[in-house]
């Protein structure tokens, strides 16, 4: 079984982001970039499945500009066996991401498509849903612990009122959450290995997708401030102030 | 005009308070009929919660068996089928409305809008981004529906109790997958008030130090009838279980207090509580970067401080 994860870069989730003062966007002009959070949980996972003999092969897909390619890279020397690089300099939406992978999938048919359960930049949580969608198959979003065995997955998913387990036929879409594993640490030999792993390079406009960017951005804003309050000596004088607001 | 179809959100035969928080937002749009849809099992207690709702227009019922539980590839071409008509479909911003509102739009072939936290006209709405430290103001194009889900934090719930809209069964001719079956659902057993609409919530983090030390954090919260919560860290560490995560990738929520004890106050955290009314940090870091958003600050000891404000209480 091949296995498709999505490898998106964003801005790392340690920096604090600035919204230009034109409110055309926010700054990214050297700010360091990384993987997203929930895609290196869903390579991991990946690559565990395919430690046990689920899996065959890992492959990452990165969809974005040209200079994707150290981002892709580090897929690679984390273990993937190879990887996709659909190239375009066009900021994609969620819809047209899904497209995406289903053209990837019509040509490699993965028994499994895991991706991270949301981007960490637009925070949407949605190409997985809607690849499951396009695709017509199962989707389990929001992983905390996967199995696989006899052509199902049983996957725990971490929902508002607790922990849901369901069961899906594969081929399927998974999404990561937090705490599906905690990814490895690449190692030094592992980058030099990497360097002699396959990247295929695809122009997203060859693809011939309808864009899905029916949404478009106008306008960016800071969020609204919350200001430094006060701070009080002891429980005593929290408790008053808490009393005197109606609080408690 | 508008037409606005809002997807209930139930369990165990109750509706949801997020549903109501999803009419809000519809109403906010000024729509010509705001309809609910129900699709479970059994219909008609939720849907007779749904019928009161203010502003609701009419409920609509689709009672399947196999929509006794959520599943998105089941729910979701229902939505797709039943959104005919309709301008926009609202949906919670909730792990049911992320799960199903983008499968429903796929099906529509339309792009979706995540986390509505205002309308600032029928196609104009802003949204956070990159953990809420940016807001985007989003246009959608008007020969599609808008596909949304709506940030329950950002909006009160519709007043309940003065309307008596009208309950229509509805019938859907589609054929429904089987690759998807539900096999349990094990829920945080809890008679404390629910994290996502409790007025008051005390939340602890790693700082508790252990999932035994976090009865120091459920006693107190019981002596002010507050939910629970807790920062991944906290959650990660095994103390309290995963639906109790506060945050940009657990609950967004916006009680009237919360009080973070033992919790640093990353970004991450922050996007959680941004609505909160007031915000009380209790850390022994003076420096902790949570004392930059509370309106009370308290730097100490927890496990000193936590007895003392029970002392205090009375
Ligand atoms: C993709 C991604 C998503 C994330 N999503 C979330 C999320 O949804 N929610 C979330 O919370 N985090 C999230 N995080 C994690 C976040 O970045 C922080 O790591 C986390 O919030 C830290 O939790 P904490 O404040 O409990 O722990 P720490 O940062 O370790 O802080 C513990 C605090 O306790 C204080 N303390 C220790 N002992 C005591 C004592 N005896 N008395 C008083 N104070 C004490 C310390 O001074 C310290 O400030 C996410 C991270 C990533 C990368
Ligand atoms: N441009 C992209 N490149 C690679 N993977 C992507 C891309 N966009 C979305 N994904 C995948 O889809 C997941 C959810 O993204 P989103 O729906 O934007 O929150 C991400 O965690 C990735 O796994």
């Amino acid at each position: 079984m091949k296995i498709l994860v999505g490898y998106k870069r964003v801005v790392d989730y340690n920096v604090r982001i600035q919204v230009k003062p034109d409110g055309t966007g926010v700054v990214t002009d050297g700010v360091k970039l990384s993987a997203n959070p929930f895609d290196d949980i869903a390579l991991e996972e990946a690559l565990r499945l395919r430690e046990k003999g689920v899996a065959e092969e890992v492959i990452v897909v990165g969809i974005g500009p040209a200079d994707l390619t150290a981002h892709l890279r580090n897929g690679l020397a984390m273990g993937a066996n190879r990887a996709i690089h659909v190239v375009t300099a066009e900021a994609m939406q969620p819809l047209t991401a899904a497209r995406t992978f289903q053209k990837l999938i019509e040509k490699e048919q993965p028994g499994l498509v895991i991706l991270g359960k949301q981007a960490i930049d637009d925070d949407a949580n949605q190409t997985g849903q809607m690849l499951a969608a396009l695709w017509d198959r199962p989707q389990a979003t929001f992983a905390s612990k996967v199995e696989i065995a006899d052509g199902k997955a049983t996957v725990t998913r971490e929902v508002d009122a607790g922990l849901e387990t369901i069961e899906v036929e594969l081929p399927a879409v998974i999404t990561s959450d937090l705490r599906l594993n905690e990814p490895r640490f690449i190692k030094l030999p592992d980058i030099m290995k990497a360097k002699s792993k396959p990247i295929d390079v695809i122009e997203f406009a060859s693809l011939g997708i309808d864009s899905g960017d029916h949404l478009k951005t106008t306008h960016y804003a800071a969020p609204p401030k919350r200001s430094k309050g006060v701070m009080v000596k002891d429980a005593a004088e929290l408790v008053a102030a808490l009393k005197q607001k109606g609080l408690l | 005009m508008s037409k606005i179809l809002v997807i209930a959100e139930h369990l165990d035969g109750k509706l949801n308070s997020s549903t109501a928080r999803a009419v809000s937002a519809a109403a906010a749009v000024k729509p010509e009929a705001i309809d609910v849809l129900v699709l479970a099992d059994n219909v008609d207690a939720i849907a007779a919660d749904a019928a009161k709702i203010d502003g609701v227009s009419r409920v609509l019922t689709v009672a399947r068996a196999e929509n006794a539980h959520p599943l998105a590839a089941v729910l979701a071409p229902q939505i797709a089928k039943a959104a005919d008509g309709y301008s926009h479909v609202f949906v919670p911003s909730t792990t049911f409305g992320k799960d199903v509102a983008p499968r429903a739009a796929a099906l529509l072939g339309v792009a979706q809008l995540s986390d509505v936290m205002s309308v600032e006209g029928t196609h104009t709405f802003k949204r956070p981004i990159y953990a809420g430290n940016a807001i985007v103001t989003v246009e959608a194009e008007p020969s599609h529906v808008v596909v949304a889900t709506i940030r329950t934090a950002s909006w009160p719930a519709a007043a309940s109790g003065a309307n008596n809209a009208p309950i229509e069964a509805l019938t859907l001719d589609v054929t429904l997958p089987s690759h998807t079956r539900f096999v349990e659902l094990k829920q945080g057993a809890s008679d404390r008030p629910d994290l996502q609409s409790a007025s008051k919530v005390v939340s602890g983090g790693r700082g508790v130090g252990s999932k035994e030390n976090f009865d120091i954090i459920f006693k107190f919260a019981d002596k002010i009838g507050a939910a629970v919560g807790a920062s991944r860290a906290a959650v990660d560490a095994g103390y309290v279980p995963s639906d109790l995560q506060v945050g940009q990738t657990g609950k967004i929520i916006a009680p009237e207090l919360y009080m973070a004890i033992g919790i640093s106050g990353a970004i991450q955290h922050l996007t959680g509580i941004k609505d909160a009314g007031t915000i009380v940090a209790i850390n022994k870091d003076g420096e902790a970067p949570i004392f930059e958003v509370a309106d009370f600050g308290l730097v100490g000891d927890l496990f000193k401080i936590l007895p003392e404000l029970e002392a205090a209480l009375g």
